[in-house]
């Protein structure tokens, strides 16, 4: 109700400010979804190569499902820390919204972490990504994907630090719904990695 | 509280409640746990295990589309839909011709 009471002028304003959100966020979306092509294009490819091994170890062989399941974990939990984040930010909660985010940037910087472990083992093992054309199509699907986490990682980062000096302005929450929508969606692509590269190699 | 609603909804990503990302969450936690055991268990056979683990992927996409991008049928969220179908849609062509077409090619390219 509180928002009907406001007066003309910070109410055309508000107006204002909501509809540039309103086309920012859409058009974020936008890319989101021609970013799903790019993926799909990694996932057609990985899906004709995979049974390529060129006489050299195959996904049973090199994955372990134990592993790659703490991944998961820790990127779907920073999924739903984000989510508390969102929601710390519509309370305009600041405080909140920092906690949220910090515990989002440490789970994803986890996973990371894990995932260049992953890499490093492969690679000094020589199953790297000129091994085999199943190895270089899965670095370059699930690389992809760990690039685009990166840079979610540091772009949440540099929004730390804004929400911290700036506090939660139209801006900054302008920007911290688009990396909402980027950080869900990086999830999302998780999953299917997760079921099309790793469950559906070890079975 | 409905006012305030109906603001973060118009900014074309509406935010949700503490309780529709608990939701979320678990059920996405379900189906993660639900393909490992099937597929670590050798519960069905091959083909069984892939469509198993292919549906439960496809239901935690809906599951987290709703309750984590909070895409809707509501008319703030139209756009996003619509451009979600039209991608989804691209995506399955580039996908499925994609194998369709390397797995002929591989087939009659095959010395007999």
């Amino acid at each position: 109700m509180t928002s009907q009471i406001t007066n003309n002028h910070s109410a055309h304003h508000h107006d204002h400010d909501t509809e540039a959100t309103s086309k920012v966020v859409f058009g974020f979306w936008v890319y989101i979804m021609s970013d799903c092509i790019l993926f799909s294009c990694f996932f057609a490819s990985y899906a004709v190569l995979h049974a390529n091994v060129f006489g050299g170890p195959g996904p049973k062989e090199l994955f372990d499902l134990n592993y790659v399941m703490i991944e998961t974990f820790l990127l779907l939990t920073s999924s739903f820390t984000y989510g508390l984040a969102t929601l710390a930010m519509t309370k305009e909660n600041k405080a909140q919204v920092m906690l949220w985010l910090f515990f989002t940037f440490l789970l994803g910087l986890g996973f990371i972490g894990m995932e260049i472990n992953e890499f490093h083992h492969l690679i000094i093992e020589g199953n790297g990504p000129s091994r085999s054309a199943f190895l270089s199509s899965f670095f370059g699907l699930v690389g992809l994907h760990g690039l685009h986490v990166t840079c979610g990682l540091i772009w949440m980062a540099l929004l730390m630090v804004q929400v911290y000096k700036r506090g939660l302005t139209a801006i900054v929450k302008r920007k911290l719904s688009c990396l909402s929508l980027f950080w869900h969606f990086l999830d999302i692509i998780w999953i299917f990695v997760f079921t099309v590269v790793y469950l559906m190699g070890v079975m | 509280m409905s006012a305030h609603h109906d603001v973060s909804s118009a900014t074309g990503a509406s935010h949700g409640s503490v309780k529709s990302y608990t939701i979320g969450f678990i059920l996405s936690i379900i189906l993660t746990v639900i393909p490992y055991f099937v597929v670590v268990n050798h519960m069905l056979p091959v083909e069984g295990i892939a469509i198993t683990v292919l549906v439960l992927a496809v239901g935690q996409l809906f599951i987290q589309l709703v309750f984590f991008l909070h895409l809707s049928r509501s008319s703030e969220q139209r756009w996003n839909l619509i451009t979600f179908l039209f991608t989804a849609l691209i995506l399955l062509i580039l996908v499925i011709a994609t194998i369709w077409i390397m797995w002929n090619l591989n087939y009659n390219m095959m010395e007999h």
